[in-house]
């Protein structure tokens, strides 16, 4: 990115130089202000390609950049039908308001444990499956597997959660297993301490194939003469995957890594939202669907933005955070 | 070279976990459908996995026999039709204009749009700012917001940065401006990621459902994935008491419930074995430069 910068800037120069050169320009203030006529002038002979950026920008600027500012309900007394940007300031009352709220921190609780079995083995399991993936020789074979393990990745969640209630009905397959074995029928969707499997292994199932996607293109990368080499050293296969093709897919695993500690927090509120019941509340309800109840169905809009922001600033922290990290440990990062 | 034996074994595991990935992948998909060809009565009982059991098909046509499914679904194909138009268009005027060196302050802008992908608004400003902008109620409210995505953004970005620069300067030649090298030139040229794209908002906007649940109250603009979602959410009305009172799970038939969701996925799984590569493409284009 820098270097990209560096030389993006170099050019500029270079041009400016050549056109300063022709124009025999001396002085220092018309050299400065020169840049800005040149500017100018850039912008209008090429009107047409700034002119393409005006409504994508408008765009930006009222339907991602105004609700970010919007944010500021947080710390404002909010009407409905009033400023979106609230009516007067009330400080950090919001702040304190969930800070005493017993539910703020089962939901925090909740998301904490959500977010870290889905870093712990959904995060994994798409490394794992491109690798299995990978000691197949045989095309075909390889080809169907992979086609049908993203194909749920294309199904609404509404389906997605339809199907998981299905299965895990009294009357469901699942019970059906589970008789077989046990003689007893659960409700599982109504209890509470099988929320996080249920949860987890939906994960797992609908989004493990798509993922194993950039793993798979990253394994089509690596070299042949590498393996070659490794197998004239006397390394087998395990050894060749330890040594050759983890490292070669590291750089992938790590973007993918700072991407998803992005969005540490934001655990599928979508599909809470689908699956969970007042009775599975205590351990299903995550921030982002508490936000929902308190700011929308409870019209208690300043302070669901409060929780809401607090958890968007975590978001970034983080996304920063494990950014600088990966910088300095193993030299890929996003930016 | 001579394969080891523990390696042989373990190719023959591999197959079989693979097999059983295989298996489970489809194996909800292929009990909705036998469920949605079966008797309510024995579904209830729990005797039906992989084939149908006292085979029925009249619920499917009490459900195609629905107006408010056929209105819903509709409604769907409306949105994704014109969500589809309105994003291609969108992410083409700014994925464009970002592609050339030569834009003044072309970096900055870069750094304005993938902002958004790390730190957004939050549920209640946007909620806020929709119905402030009388949007609530309008097919506008879930196909706006959702016009451009960060991330095919940038796939599009990298696909235009690296058209030969020369097509387009002999272009400049021949007089075109650069209205008419974006349509003639550029557009044609890119064709496999202009499809691409397609898919990837077209199949975004088909699925969408929390926005239309957020903003419509009016069952006749709900898409098929609320009408959908109120009948396994035991179909009370979409905005009251939030959550599902435990009794009312059941309210529904699974047999209902398995017929709707099979006439929701059909499309897509029609056209999935044609339009897969392209997605795969897609995403791999996108990690050339993330």
């Amino acid at each position: 990115m820098i270097a990209k910068l560096v030389k993006a800037y170099s050019v500029v120069k270079g041009e400016f130089n050549v056109q300063e050169l022709a124009k025999n320009t001396t002085t220092q203030v018309t050299v400065t202000e020169s840049k800005w006529i040149r500017a100018k002038k850039l912008i209008q002979k090429d009107w047409q390609l700034y002119s393409l950026l005006f409504l994508p920008i408008i765009y930006f600027v009222i339907f991602k950049y105004i609700p970010m500012f919007g944010n500021i309900i947080a710390f404002r007394r909010f009407i409905p039908g009033g400023s979106i940007f609230g009516e007067e300031w009330v400080g950090f009352y919001y702040f304190q308001m969930f800070l005493n709220d017993p539910t703020f921190f089962l939901v925090m609780k909740n998301t904490l444990i959500l977010a870290v079995l889905l870093l712990v083995i959904t995060f994994p399991a798409p490394i794992i499956f491109a690798l299995l993936l990978n000691e197949v020789r045989k095309k075909g074979f390889k080809r169907f597997v992979q086609t049908t393990s993203y194909l749920p990745h294309f199904f609404s969640m509404v389906v997605v959660a339809g199907m998981v209630l299905e299965l895990v009905a009294l009357n469901g397959s699942i019970n059906n297993l589970v008789e077989f074995f046990t003689g007893n029928r659960y409700s599982f969707i109504q209890l509470p301490e099988w929320f996080r499997t249920i949860f987890i292994s939906s994960d797992l199932w609908q989004t493990t194939g798509w993922g194993a996607i950039l793993y798979l293109a990253a394994l089509t990368g690596i070299s042949e003469e590498l393996y070659e080499a490794a197998k004239i050293d006397g390394a087998n296969r395990w050894k060749q995957t330890i040594h050759i093709t983890i490292p070669g897919i590291l750089p992938t695993i790590v973007v993918l890594l700072i991407l998803n500690i992005g969005n540490f927090l934001n655990v599928g509120f979508e599909k809470v939202l689908l699956l969970y019941n007042p009775l599975t509340y205590e351990t299903a309800d995550v921030i982002a669907t508490y936000v929902y109840r308190i700011g929308i169905q409870s019209a208690s809009f300043s302070y669901g933005t409060a929780i809401g922001l607090f958890e968007s600033i975590i978001g970034l922290i983080l996304v920063f955070g494990a950014n600088y990290l990966s910088r300095k440990i193993t030299d890929s990062s996003l930016w | 070279m001579q394969e080891s034996i523990q390696y042989k074994i373990f190719k023959v595991f591999n197959v079989a976990i693979l097999l059983l990935i295989v298996y489970v992948t489809l194996y909800p998909f292929i009990n909705i459908v036998a469920q949605s060809f079966s008797s309510e009565a024995n579904i209830t009982a729990g005797n039906v996995n992989l084939i149908p059991k006292g085979f029925n098909v009249e619920t499917y046509k009490v459900i195609m026999a629905d107006s408010m499914f056929w209105i819903n679904y509709k409604n769907t194909v409306i949105y994704t039709v014109v969500g589809t138009v309105i994003s291609l268009v969108f992410s083409t005027m700014l994925a464009y204009p970002l592609s050339k060196k030569r834009l003044k302050g072309r970096n900055f802008l870069v750094m304005f749009v993938v902002f958004t992908m790390f730190f957004n608004g939050g549920l209640i400003p946007n909620y806020v700012l929709i119905n402030k902008l009388g949007m609530a109620n309008t097919m506008w409210a879930i196909v706006i917001p959702a016009a451009i995505s960060v991330f095919n953004l940038l796939i599009m970005k990298t696909f235009f940065e690296n058209i030969p620069e020369e097509l387009e300067e002999a272009a400049i030649m021949d007089g075109s401006n650069t209205y008419g090298i974006l349509i003639k030139i550029v557009l044609p040229l890119s064709l496999p990621i202009l499809a691409t794209m397609m898919l990837f908002y077209a199949v975004g906007h088909w699925n969408s459902w929390f926005p239309a649940f957020l903003y419509f109250s009016d069952k006749e603009l709900f898409p098929v994935s609320i009408y959908l979602r109120n009948m396994i959410k035991g179909a009370e009305s979409s905005l009251s008491a939030g959550a599902t009172s435990a009794d009312n799970l059941n309210q529904i038939s699974s047999n209902i419930k398995s017929v709707t969701m099979v006439l929701t996925v059909l499309p897509i799984l029609c056209v999935y074995p044609y339009i897969q590569k392209y997605f795969v493409t897609g995403v791999m284009l996108g990690s050339v430069k993330g």
